[in-house]
């Protein structure tokens, strides 16, 4: 350790103003505050800080993503040597769904971050760690078929349009992850969409999402996640095991959480009640496990920068994501809701919050007029 | 039966080094300085130059507008220096005690003969006035102003601070001689916020509404006890005093002497010790921590770690300090420090392990364990913050220096020491207290 520290101290004025290559300060900062926690004291205000950070805020993302990430590999592997008719074992399915996943990481960093660090240098900034999380989440919302280039244009687009312009992490209105899937999704919709874009390397044969064909609807499997579907969704128990994680250690809302569910599962029982055709006619526990549902309302909705900010905000932000993904998913033209209906209250969550801080400044005028 | 007020949000931060019930002794220094910077407002004009001989409540500077606004000398004395940073800021006055300790006269008299004004002109020739605090800004109370109500905050829930039912303990009867000045001065209503846990000099206090507040720090805030009782509403002035000059105000009406000196505590995890001592403020602090400290780098606070001011044995205790911290001070980087389990380490967040230890006492160091970003968690800043603002909101307005915005998210009921806590459990390291500030000062400016 001591070695390493040494290096970084020598390595140094070489990257501040006026060294050869300052024009990569960013980049060694970032990776100098990955390494080492510098012993910055505090110099003004409070001279004790909690050791909370934003690094650790975002590594217990990923790592509540995780459970879903290697579930989502193994199911790649799964429903691809399944489909071709072909034994496997465990670690044949799971290598086989690790390289197909993999270029897919390492694209969406390299793009995502590459604009982070030129930006952050740029701006003169420390490089901020939100897109380690939207890096994470972006493979794992996208089919499997996704050409890769598709994905470096469409992360590329997001970061830039969708998060930088606005200020980076923090500022940004649209969740960055699902704007990169919009991106696609309308741009690329053949890519998107369709019974042939679920399996890898199964050309001409096809192998539909519950979504599309309702009646092929199995409990089970759904929460397992033994369908096919985008890599991180499809399985109801891993992203559990990352909402347990998230929901522990308080890193997202679990009133964001809990309110889509009941958002959605009262949608559903109403269309279940008048709906006539077959999407409508879908358990509502059903419409709950399949799709990105379960990985929105955990991994999305939740989304502190995005989502609305006050207690009670979250509560009817949360609800109206349930209510608009079902409704998206039985009225709509697309069988999956829960992209447009986090994205649609992403817009409207400044506008929750703008209501509840209202009733508070009410109350503080009414006060004065007593 | 006072009214009892539960505090649920907050936060106590266990720390190591609180300072034993003790008094180990008087420490009456040679050497005192007195900072205009902690009388929060104030612009100083100079009544003394170097050489004057001074006494107990001989004023020293005065404020540019409000002429009856004296800071006065805790000891009796020589000024030997006047200091001054850039741009002719004055820094401070340094004063040589005599140790005679002799207190200008001060009217002792029945406070029934006195009218409101010759109180008042009492008080504030003594230099008493320069310890009155009042709301919005948060800044020092305006001699010719009277406050709609005044607010006592009768204990220090912050890490660290000192029990004032200890150090004021048999003051009962000049803090309610100090009571009843003050109310005949201003006619306003007292509030005296009491903790549930022990209150025992306050509790027999007369003619004063009083709340009994139960809960984690800031409980003891004055601002929080406020806005809990009877809030600020626009147009309102409140004042706000501490029970340590409370007391000092009312024994110089009981025994005609100007008597600055108070009990203070040293605490902190690099005190070998930790106790209280008896002690003027303005005294030198090496004076009070010589020879009482572990060895290693360590920073002295005036103030405790969440408030207080950073200074160096050659600094002086604040004027609104009662208690000087001393933590240690961070020198080691600490690889990968950001993903480790930090065993030893305090945070209110479970994705570290505090929470399995219960009551354990931290030693917390003065690093600052992250850099700076935009506000990204929610509701992190509310858990702490038991006042109906929305805090988040209000910081929000006051970087963009909206200021309706401002007044309408309540930022005439806040001081910069109610968003302390907010900062110390802050994922995104903002300094906000200065940014409270720094608001403050603002709005104060443009409404002027």
């Amino acid at each position: 350790m001591k070695a390493l520290r040494n290096l970084f101290d020598k390595m140094r004025p070489s990257f501040e103003d006026g060294g050869k290559l300052h024009m990569f300060r960013s980049v060694f900062d970032g990776f100098e505050t990955f390494l080492f926690v510098s012993p910055t004291a505090s110099a003004q205000g409070t001279h004790i800080h909690d050791c909370m950070d934003s690094k650790r805020l975002m590594t217990f993302v990923i790592i509540a993503l995780m459970p879903a990430m290697l579930f989502g590999m193994y199911n790649v592997g799964y429903q691809h040597f399944t489909l071709i008719n072909q034994e496997a074992s465990f670690f044949e399915m799971f290598f086989f769904g690790f390289l197909a996943v993999l270029p897919k990481i390492v694209v969406s960093y390299a793009v995502g971050l590459g604009i982070e660090f030129t930006v952050a240098q740029w701006k003169k900034e420390e490089i901020q760690e939100g897109f380690l999380v939207s890096g994470m989440i972006i493979p794992m919302i996208i089919p499997v078929t996704t050409p890769l280039w598709m994905l470096a244009l469409a992360t590329a687009f997001s970061v830039i349009f969708a998060k930088e312009v606005f200020g980076g992490t923090g500022y940004n209105i649209f969740n960055v992850a699902l704007i990169t899937r919009a991106f696609l999704f309308f741009s690329y919709p053949q890519a998107m969409t369709g019974d042939s874009i679920w399996v890898a390397e199964a050309d001409g044969l096809t192998a539909a999402t519950p979504l599309a064909t309702p009646a092929a609807f199995d409990l089970n499997n759904s929460i397992t996640g033994l369908i096919p579907g985008c890599i991180g969704e499809t399985s109801v128990i891993a992203i559990a095991i990352g909402a347990v994680i998230l929901l522990f250690t308080g890193v997202a809302s679990w009133k964001t959480m809990v309110s889509v569910f009941i958002g959605g599962a009262i949608t559903a029982c109403l269309f279940n009640c008048v709906g006539s055709t077959a999407a409508s006619q879908m358990p509502w526990y059903a419409h709950l496990c399949v799709g990105g549902f379960c990985f929105g309302a955990v991994f999305m909705a939740t989304d502190p920068v995005t989502s609305a900010r006050t207690e009670t905000g979250k509560w009817i932000y949360g609800f109206l994501i349930g209510v608009i993904a079902i409704c998206v998913r039985v009225m709509g033209g697309y069988p999956e809701g829960m992209m447009l209906a986090i994205l649609a209250m992403n817009m409207f969550a400044p506008l929750i919050d703008y209501f509840v801080v209202d009733s508070n400044i009410k109350k503080r005028k009414n006060r004065t007029t007593k | 039966m006072a009214e009892v007020i539960k505090i649920k949000k907050g936060l106590d931060i266990n720390l190591k080094g609180k300072a034993e019930k003790r008094i180990e002794g008087d420490i009456f220094p040679v050497d005192f300085g007195i900072r205009p910077d902690d009388f929060e407002g104030v612009i100083p004009r100079l009544a003394v130059k170097p050489g004057d001989h001074v006494l107990i409540g001989s004023e020293l500077f005065h404020d540019k507008e409000d002429l009856n606004l004296k800071v006065v000398s805790p000891v009796s004395g020589e000024v030997v220096a006047v200091n001054r940073g850039d741009r002719r800021k004055l820094l401070n006055v340094e004063i040589k005690s005599d140790g005679k300790f002799e207190s200008a006269p001060f009217l002792k008299a029945v406070l029934s003969n006195l009218s409101p004004e010759q109180i008042s002109e009492c008080i504030f020739n003594a230099g008493f006035g320069a310890f009155i605090r009042r709301r919005p800004f948060d800044v020092i109370a305006n001699s010719n102003e009277k406050p709609n109500r005044i607010f006592i905050s009768a204990f220090d829930s912050a890490p660290l601070g000192a029990d004032y039912s200890f150090t004021l303990a048999g003051q009962e009867k000049n803090l309610q001689t100090g009571i009843d000045a003050l109310k005949k001065m201003t006619g306003a209503p007292i509030y005296v916020g009491v903790n549930a846990a022990d209150a025992a000099p306050f509790n027999n206090l007369n003619d004063v509404v009083k709340t009994v507040f139960d809960g984690p720090h800031p409980a003891g805030n004055v601002g929080v006890q406020i806005n809990h009782t009877a809030p600020i509403n626009k147009g309102d002035v409140v004042w706000t005093i501490s029970p340590v000059i409370l007391a000092a105000i009312g024994k110089a009406f009981n025994e005609g002497v100007i008597d600055y000196s108070r009990i203070i505590a040293l605490a902190g995890s690099e005190v070998i010790a930790p106790c209280y001592y008896k002690t003027i403020y303005g005294a030198k602090i090496s004076a009070l921590t010589n020879g009482k400290i572990s060895n290693g780098v360590v920073r002295f606070i005036s103030g405790n770690p969440l408030t207080g001011t950073q200074t160096t044995p050659e600094g002086y205790l604040g004027a609104f300090d009662n208690v000087i911290s001393v933590i240690p001070e961070t020198t080691e980087p600490e690889m990968f420090g950001w993903i480790m389990p930090r065993l030893k380490k305090f945070s209110t967040n479970k994705t570290y392990f505090s929470w399995l230890f219960g009551k354990k006492e931290y030693d917390i160091d003065t690093n600052v364990y992250g850099g700076e970003r935009a506000i990204i968690v929610s509701n992190e800043y509310d858990k702490v913050f038991p006042m109906d603002i929305y805090p988040e909101y209000l910081i929000k307005a006051i970087i963009a220096q909206n200021i309706d915005k401002m007044i309408d998210l309540g930022v005439y009921e806040v001081a910069p020491e109610d968003f302390a806590l907010c900062e110390f459990v802050d994922t995104s390291k903002l300094k906000l207290q200065k940014i409270v500030r720094e608001g403050l000062n603002y709005l104060r400016k443009e409404e002027a």
